[in-house]
């Protein structure tokens, strides 16, 4: 599904991503973890295509297609999404309209007919549901005045109409209180098959006790220092990320 | 570089221009001889400093003998928003009652071409007429009331309220190719009456000519007026509009300035604020491509206490457009609790466009509360890469953030057609595509 060799990237003259080499199979749920600044939110974007990050080493294969060889546009209507951080604020376009000019653009990359406004308010009912979000905020701008919480679910909802084959978390968790944290997880384990994938950022543990991942890598200084089962997150709980941060050879 | 127009003011004067009542052509006559003085404005007067009418001024603007038009309603129908309305439309500055529709008014309502009241009622518009568009500073002005052919003059009677909107539509094609147009409105709501306007501007095809017009608007106590100008001139043509207000206690004057059209054009909205409890709301919206170039200047004084203004004006600026924003606000001793809020916001999609905004507040009260904010911006590049980022095309995602940035300023008209008319218009403008 994904294969990333040897991924350097630079943000301005600063090396980020520093060498990292990671591979997910179909199916799959991987973790990403590390202390702030290791670069975890980096990759995440690298990925979706970030116009602010300039790969200069390494590949990044998808389905086996050139994913860096792809506009932001066209990896979204090849099936990758990314869950932002710090979901953006569009005051004057509605959540329904956005969301449907999306849902139509991926119809249209897989030649399928566009959906109407009406048929859309079909399809929109079940997946409100499943985040649990009232319908009147279709109708208000996307993101803006929204809480935090009601941003993060607004990502998940994009997820679960668009239904991703590859999807990646970038911190999902962060500033969600347990309910809204819950709902986040339902919204993804809804959308796990064997076709599809997930790339997991966080910085706590706390996320995967809902979503549990089937392996768990450590990143720090811009390369992947630990990988493991879904042990290595519970061992990362107690013992923090200091042991694993070895000085850098130059 | 007014000298050319002696001779074409003569030989008015002693042709349609001496018609009327006996005190119209000495109005005219007096109003010639200061934009003689006057000369066009020059960017060395502080009013237009970032805004040159040389291209004007160089050129002699012939006076229009209207002909027959040959224009049909259909070829009409994209302009006329709603086709309900009351309509008064002019072809080239004349009178088409066949492309015209009369509506029920209320019996008191008055509407008239500005030629049948001088014939009827000459003593009311002696009046009113020229008696809130002075001229003794502003140039087109006087040149508008030298040469003025034809307006609508409208009398809201007291505590009449008119529901349909009115549009005064004024079209011009081909055959003002090379002439001047001076059209009046004259607008008296007396207290606690309603009314809406509408003027729209509409050049069709790519005619070049100047349009010069003036309005002037008495807005009585406890009376609301909403008054909507749509401006889609030719883009080889000049624009010069004027809209002089002056309002009661407890009145509302509502304006909205669409600005779309026009090689050059400069809209002037002056309000004055003369009773206590008044509100003025000025909002408008410009949208300029190619070499373009609009002005906007807004003048509101509050002359009494307890009066509020509200404006709300934005840009969108393609190409090598040039836009020019310039709020006044006076504050007079008298008009203690004032409030008074100016916003001015544009969007350059180019990196040759260019915005000069200045806003201008004097205040003489010192229990007020007068804010203005001005912001000049690029498209946000991460709301772009957001939109990229759930599949939608790099070209439909500036399209679609550039219609959310005039949103919130069209959401402030409140006829709904006009809205989404001029919605569905920015829309198109940069999606080529469709609004459902």
């Amino acid at each position: 599904m994904l294969k990333i060799t040897n991924l350097h990237a630079t943000a301005g003259t600063k090396e980020i991503l520093k060498g990292i080499t990671l591979t997910i199979n179909a199916g799959e749920v991987h973790a990403i973890m590390g202390p702030n600044g290791s670069g975890k939110s980096t990759l995440a974007q690298v990925i979706a295509g970030h116009p602010g990050y300039e790969v200069t080493k390494g590949s990044i294969e998808y389905q086996g297609k050139d994913l860096l060889d792809m506009e932001a546009e066209e990896r979204a209507q090849a099936g990758v999404f990314l869950a932002f951080q710090y979901p953006v604020e569009i005051p004057g376009v509605t959540n329904a309209y956005f969301l449907r000019a999306a849902y139509n653009e991926l119809r249209k990359a897989r030649d399928e007919d566009e959906v109407d406004p009406i048929e859309f308010l079909d399809i929109m009912e079940e997946k409100l549901a499943l985040v649990e979000m009232d319908a009147t905020m279709m109708q208000r701008s996307v993101n803006a005045g929204f809480s935090g919480g009601e941003k993060k679910r607004n990502e998940i909802l994009q997820m679960a109409v668009l239904e991703p084959t590859l999807a990646v978390l970038d911190e999902t968790d962060s500033g969600l209180d347990i309910d809204a944290l819950r709902i986040v997880a339902e919204g993804v384990n809804k959308l796990r098959s064997p076709e599809r994938s997930t790339l997991v950022v966080t910085h706590y543990q706390r996320l995967l006790n809902y979503i549990v991942p089937d392996h768990v890598h450590v990143l720090a200084g811009g390369r992947i220092v630990r990988s493991g089962g879904k042990e290595l997150a519970h061992e990362l709980e107690e013992k923090g990320y200091d042991w694993l941060l070895e000085p850098v050879p130059a | 570089m007014t000298a050319p127009y002696t001779d074409q003011f003569e030989a008015y004067a002693s042709n349609g221009g001496g018609e009327g009542p006996a005190w119209l052509p000495t109005l005219r006559k007096r109003a010639f001889d200061r934009f003689s003085d006057l000369g066009f404005p020059t960017t060395r007067d502080e009013d237009w400093h970032f805004t040159s009418v040389t291209p004007i001024a160089e050129r002699t603007f012939k006076a229009l003998k209207p002909g027959p038009t040959t224009l049909t309603l259909s070829e009409l129908r994209p302009w006329l928003v709603d086709e309900s309305w009351h309509r008064l439309v002019f072809v080239n500055g004349q009178l088409e009652p066949a492309l015209s529709q009369f509506t029920e008014l209320p019996a008191a309502v008055q509407v008239s071409t500005l030629s049948e009241a001088l014939r009827e009622e000459p003593e009311w518009v002696e009046k009113h007429l020229g008696s809130l568009a002075a001229f003794d500073k502003a140039a087109f002005t006087a040149l508008n009331t030298a040469f003025m052919q034809d307006g609508v003059v409208v009398r809201v009677p007291k505590s009449e309220v008119v529901d349909t909107p009115l549009h005064i539509v004024h079209v011009v094609d081909a055959q003002a190719e090379g002439a001047a147009l001076h059209p009046r409105l004259v607008v008296v709501a007396e207290p606690l009456s309603q009314i809406t306007l509408v003027e729209s501007f509409v050049g069709l095809g790519k005619a070049s000519y100047l349009m010069n017009a003036v309005a002037e608007v008495a807005v009585g106590n406890g009376a609301r007026v909403d008054h909507y100008k749509v401006q889609r001139e030719s883009t080889e043509a000049f624009h010069v509009g004027t809209t002089q207000v002056t309002q009661g206690r407890d009145s509302m004057y509502h304006s909205f300035s669409y600005a779309a059209g026009a090689a050059l054009s400069r809209t002037n909205i002056y309000t004055r604020l003369a009773g206590e409890g008044g509100e003025a709301r000025l909002n408008g919206m410009y949208m300029l491509d190619g070499v373009q170039h609009a002005d906007h200047q807004t003048f509101v004084e509050h002359l009494a206490e307890s009066c509020a203004s509200r404006e709300l004006y934005k840009g969108i600026l393609d190409g090598s457009s040039h836009g020019v924003f310039n709020g006044k606000v006076y504050v007079d001793p008298i008009a203690q609790k004032t409030d008074g809020k100016q916003t001015n916001k544009a969007l350059l999609l180019s990196d040759r466009a260019r915005v000069d905004t200045k806003p201008q507040l004097e205040i003489f009260a010192d229990d007020v509360k007068c804010t203005h904010g001005a912001t000049i911006g690029r498209i946000d590049e991460s709301a772009l890469f957001y939109l990229q980022s759930r599949g939608i095309p790099l070209e439909n995602a500036k399209a679609l953030l550039t219609y959310a940035f005039a949103a919130e300023a069209l959401e402030t008209i409140e006829i709904d057609a006009l809205r989404v008319e001029l919605e569905r218009g920015v829309f198109e403008r940069f999606t080529h595509t469709r609004l459902e």
